[in-house]
């Protein structure tokens, strides 16, 4: 469905097969795993069995001495990084805290933090060297959640953290070691007043679990330092170049002295943009002179990898008697892992961010506890968020008998809205996403039977821009030879390759893709923040017109005649004259008329419009035991412009079903050691396909102003409404109002026994 | 004459008021300002010869990639953010 | 250590020798030392079914399997699905339905989609995700998956009427 008349495209809009596709069900694709170099040797790495402790002693010699062993590395192997912040593509780091976190220095702060490593001519003895390190520990009492880890009393993990932004009496410290690692404060209006004239308040308070990316494909990376010190990595990664700087930053070498080859990426979702592993491939590459692969097994991608925070949140809501939001007041507490940097900010913004709101207050902390360090993970900060607003706004509705649909469409914010965080929206397609779902077939179906329920939720994410690089080779054939800096986890060379040839007036079929190595290609930010289409397409688009420019020029040699008599027009160039040569008839004589064409195209647009999805879901629930099935789902979403139609459906489901997880099953579980103890994938429950229906994608189309073909970013929005959609779900079916996450069957079974009570 | 929204967490320094207009034609020079009014402000916002780290600015609700240095005419409004990634 | 053995099967078809530590698993086996990558690990504990691969027709996943017990054996890989240069039917259905995104998974799923329609050629939409349930997927919510084994089971029931 399409809010304006969509101009008339050959390509875009189009389903053509992914040009990768061939190559992926075959098994000839190369994962990171999947690379064998001459002489390579096989790695393994010491983990701590602590959440929480100092290292006392830490010797390696039996380990070096077992034949076999080629190199052993730990913390003391690397250079000092002192106190320096570094700009990594997606926000700046602590290079002292991403150094500790690569290889523990002191201190263990988390369960499965990486100590040593081991290279040897195979896994098994390298697995046997890791075996024989002698290690010991002085175990420290364990911080395990966010609201202890504020309190004063608490234990400090890192005695460097001071809180960013403090304000006198609140919690964290300026000067004084703290847990609290920054505060975030929006505020607009007048909530006192607000809240005064409301008619209706809720206030719940919220927590959810910490849970992981899940891709299927652990982190790996083989390194080759080179006797010229020069350092190549072969890595799946979501950024070669942010992986690069990382990588260069931690060896202290020149950027340019290290090559990162992009290797086809198992998934990601926002956890494969930190490095782990590559500096330690690289030293051990570099003790042994010999190239060294570091592949984690899944425990230790479990263990020490990802995850999004886990939270606390409170939300307090104010309508007046229509159901209009006149009031809203949040307070959010996400745990950062082991160092700073959970998505606190992102989270603050996202809470309030689906509608408008004249009296409104956010506060939130990022802290500090023994948990892995958190990491992107598909809007990041935005999930937490919409459980808690979307379920009180729905508590809302019922009191005021609303249709949740109508109470979402009273408040939608729209263009020109001015968000908590202060600045005003552009074209946003919020309410067109709650109409979609409104007006579809499964809302408006009954849904009869016992125990079942249905549920709505609207979800926000800014999608980002940053910057992207292109350059394309026209072949005398008439095809095009198109390569990126953009790691391809979902078919974006063929979205890419879409734009270039729409741009161009040629099929896609004659563009041919590449995701090329750092040395190849011009900086690209990381395939993250929904941002490849969007932005790489940007790049495409500026190259083909790059493209199109020279062709312009080269026909009018090839004419004898000047380039302002020449046009180019729908895939060819015309003389004013009416002479016509189609873009392969040009090719074909480009060695005669100067050589050959290269076009090349960057972006670098900070921000996209931003995006919106709505989800319905009807879920039955079993009361004898909890379990929550999902009986049928549907997600409309604001895509912009969709490019493959097959593959922005596929984001939607995708994201929707690890939402699903999220809301049902998904839990790091700690012992009260601090100890990960489902660190399997039997255990840390993942959504099957036996689990879940049919996702049906509604595509909204509400053209981004800031993309020449109207793209919006559509990776990450779909994880956000699911939690929140299942939980109202879950309210409407049995009348329990969940106000954790997961909402996993002994939680709701204690909930449906209080109601019996 | 721009205007620069001053963060909520700052307005401890601005006595409560939340924006202020300025004749500013960057980025930075909007911060001078915003620093002559309110003396010490822009130490929250500037490191060096850029925005802090982990801050962005927005102008007219787009964030801009140039900092300090993004232009900025009459009617636009200045916001300062948290930085945003993405997963 | 104990010594090496030598390991007689045959996959995709051929007659094939391996050199094998009793405690290589099959899977490392394929991947190290036949240098089959195709075949991959997601968690080395038969959890997740990316390894999977066809014993004797039957889906096995070979992080669990010892490399010695191919002794024997038939095994089909997914560098054995294809007909030369000809994708089968699974293959073409999971290319043309967008059933993968960053297909780690794609091969596991298309070893057991082969098993399916080898002992259910016209699965319903249940029995589809029943024998399923044991391949993770974490891109595409399974959605497009499904639909793509009921075209490939459809093709393949239209290539058996001709």
């Amino acid at each position: 469905m399409s809010t304006v008349e969509k101009p008339s495209y050959k390509v875009i809009g189009t389903r053509p097969i992914r040009h990768d596709g061939v190559d992926k069900v075959t098994g000839r694709a190369k994962y990171g795993a999947d690379i064998r170099l001459t002489g390579m040797l096989w790695a393994a790495m010491l983990r701590s069995p602590h959440a929480h402790a100092k290292i006392t002693r830490l010797d390696t010699s039996k380990a070096k001495a077992l034949p076999g062993v080629r190199a052993v590395v730990t913390s003391k192997d690397f250079p000092d990084q002192g106190d320096r912040l570094v700009e990594l593509g997606e926000g700046s780091v602590n290079m002292k805290h991403l150094a500790a976190n690569v290889l523990a220095h002191d201190k263990v702060l988390y369960h499965g933090h990486a100590i040593a490593a081991v290279a040897a001519d195979s896994i098994h003895i390298a697995q046997q060297a890791v075996e024989l390190i002698e290690i010991e520990y002085e175990v420290l009492p364990p911080v395990q959640d966010a609201l202890s880890a504020m309190k004063p009393e608490s234990p400090v993990l890192n005695t460097d953290v001071r809180t960013k932004g403090y304000v006198a009496g609140g919690p964290g410290s300026a000067d004084q070691p703290t847990n609290v690692a920054s505060r975030i404060y929006f505020e607009q209006g007048d909530i006192k007043k607000g809240f005064a004239d409301a008619a209706v308040v809720v206030e719940r308070e919220f927590h959810t679990a910490t849970v992981h990316q899940g891709y299927i494909e652990p982190h790996n990376a083989t390194v080759l330092w080179n006797a010229d010190g020069k350092v190549t990595v072969w890595m799946s990664t979501q950024g070669t170049f942010t992986a690069r700087q990382q990588t260069a930053e931690l060896l202290r070498i020149p950027v340019s002295d290290v090559k990162v080859v992009p290797m086809e990426i198992g998934g990601g979702f926002g956890g494969k943009i930190s490095v782990y592993l590559p500096p330690v491939a690289a030293m051990l590459s570099k003790l042994s002179g010999r190239p060294v692969q570091l592949v984690m097994d899944r425990a230790a991608v479990l263990l020490a990898t990802g995850p999004t925070p886990g939270s606390y949140i409170r939300v307090k809501v104010g309508t007046d008697k229509s159901g209009r939001i006149i009031a809203a007041d949040a307070y959010l507490a996400y745990e950062a892992g082991a160092y700073p940097g959970s998505p606190i900010g992102p989270g603050c913004m996202c809470i309030f961010s689906c509608y408008d709101i004249p009296n409104a207050r956010v506060e939130g902390y990022d802290v500090c506890v023994n948990k892995p360090r958190t990491n992107a993970y598909r809007a990041p900060g935005s999930t937490n968020a919409a459980f808690a607003m979307e379920t009180v706004l729905d508590e809302i509705a019922k009191q005021l008998k609303l249709d949740p649909a109508e109470i979402r469409l009273l408040n939608a914010a729209k263009e020109g809205t001015r968000r908590v965080d202060g600045p005003k929206y552009s074209r946003i397609g919020m309410a067109e996403t709650v109409e979609a779902i409104r007006d579809s077939a499964h809302y408006q179906s009954p849904l009869p039977g016992p125990n079942r329920g249905r549920g709505i939720a609207t979800g926000f994410w800014f999608n980002v821009g940053l910057k992207s690089s292109v350059t394309a080779t026209l072949n005398l054939d008439g095809k095009v030879s198109l390569l990126e800096g953009s790691t391809d986890i979902g078919g974006t060379r063929t979205s890419i390759a879409m734009q270039f040839a729409e741009t161009l007036g040629i099929p896609c079929e004659d563009v041919h893709p590449s995701v090329v190595d750092t040395d190849s290609i011009g900086y690209t930010d990381v395939t993250g923040g929904s941002r490849t289409t969007f932005s790489t397409g940007i790049a495409a688009v500026n190259a083909a017109n790059d493209i199109k420019q020279q062709l312009i020029e080269r026909a009018a040699i090839h004419w004898q005649t000047t380039p302002d008599k020449v046009q180019y027009i729908d895939g060819g160039v015309t003389c004013s004259d009416g002479q016509r040569l189609t873009f392969k008839e040009l090719a074909a004589e480009l060695h005669e008329l100067g050589g050959p064409v290269i076009g090349q195209g960057t972006s670098g647009k900070e921000a996209q419009g931003g995006a919106f999805g709505t989800h319905c879901v009807d879920v039955e629930v079993d009361p004898e035991t909890g379990k929550v099935q999902i009986l049928r789902y549907t997600a409309a979403q604001d895509c912009g412009t969709a490019i493959h139609p097959s593959y922005v459906e596929g984001q939607i489901q995708g994201g929707a079903v690890q939402g699903i997880g999220w809301a049902l099953n998904e839990e790091f579980w700690y012992d009260p050691k601090g100890l990960l103890r489902n660190a399997t994938f039997l255990d840390y429950r993942m959504p099957t396909c036996y689990d879940v229906p049919m996702i049906d994608a509604i595509i909204v189309e509400v053209p981004d102003p800031s993309h020449p073909y109207g793209v919006r970013g559509v990776g990450e929005v779909p994880i956000c409404p699911p939690p929140a959609a299942i939980a109202n779900a879950i309210a409407n079916a049995v009348g329990v109002q969940m106000t954790t996450l997961p909402m996993s069957p002994p939680k709701i079974m204690a909930e449906l026994l209080k109601q019996k009570k | 004459m721009a205007t620069v929204f001053i963060p909520a967490e700052l307005r401890v320094l601005t006595h409560g008021v939340s924006q202020l207009t300025v004749t500013a034609s960057t980025v930075a020079d909007a911060v001078t300002e915003l620093n002559g009014q309110f003396p010490g402000i822009e130490t929250h916002l500037i490191q060096g010869s850029k925005l802090r780290a982990g801050l962005m600015v927005s102008i007219n609700g787009t964030f801009s990639s140039q900092g300090l240095r993004a232009p900025v005419t009459a009617s636009d409004e200045i916001h300062f953010l948290p930085a945003i990634g993405g997963g | 250590m104990a010594k090496k053995r030598i390991v007689s099967t045959t996959i995709n078809g051929d007659a094939v020798e391996f050199l094998c530590e009793p405690r290589q698993t099959l899977l490392e086996i394929l991947r190290d030392v036949l240098e089959m990558t195709g075949t991959k690990e997601g968690c080395g504990n038969g959890n997740c079914g990316s390894c999977t691969v066809l014993m004797n027709g039957k889906p096995v996943t070979s992080c669990l399997v010892l490399g010695v017990e191919a002794e024997g054996v038939e095994l089909r890989t997914i560098e054995g699905v294809a007909r030369g240069s000809e994708l089968d039917e699974v293959q073409q259905a999971f290319l043309e339905g967008a059933a993968l995104q960053c297909g780690i998974c794609t091969p596991g799923f298309i070893m057991q989609t082969e098993a399916l329609l080898a002992c259910n050629p016209t699965p319903t939409e249940e029995e589809i995700r029943f024998h399923l349930a044991g391949n993770l997927c974490r891109c595409t919510g399974y959605d497009k998956i499904v639909r793509a084994v009921q075209c490939a089971a459809e093709r393949r029931a239209g290539a058996c009427h001709k």
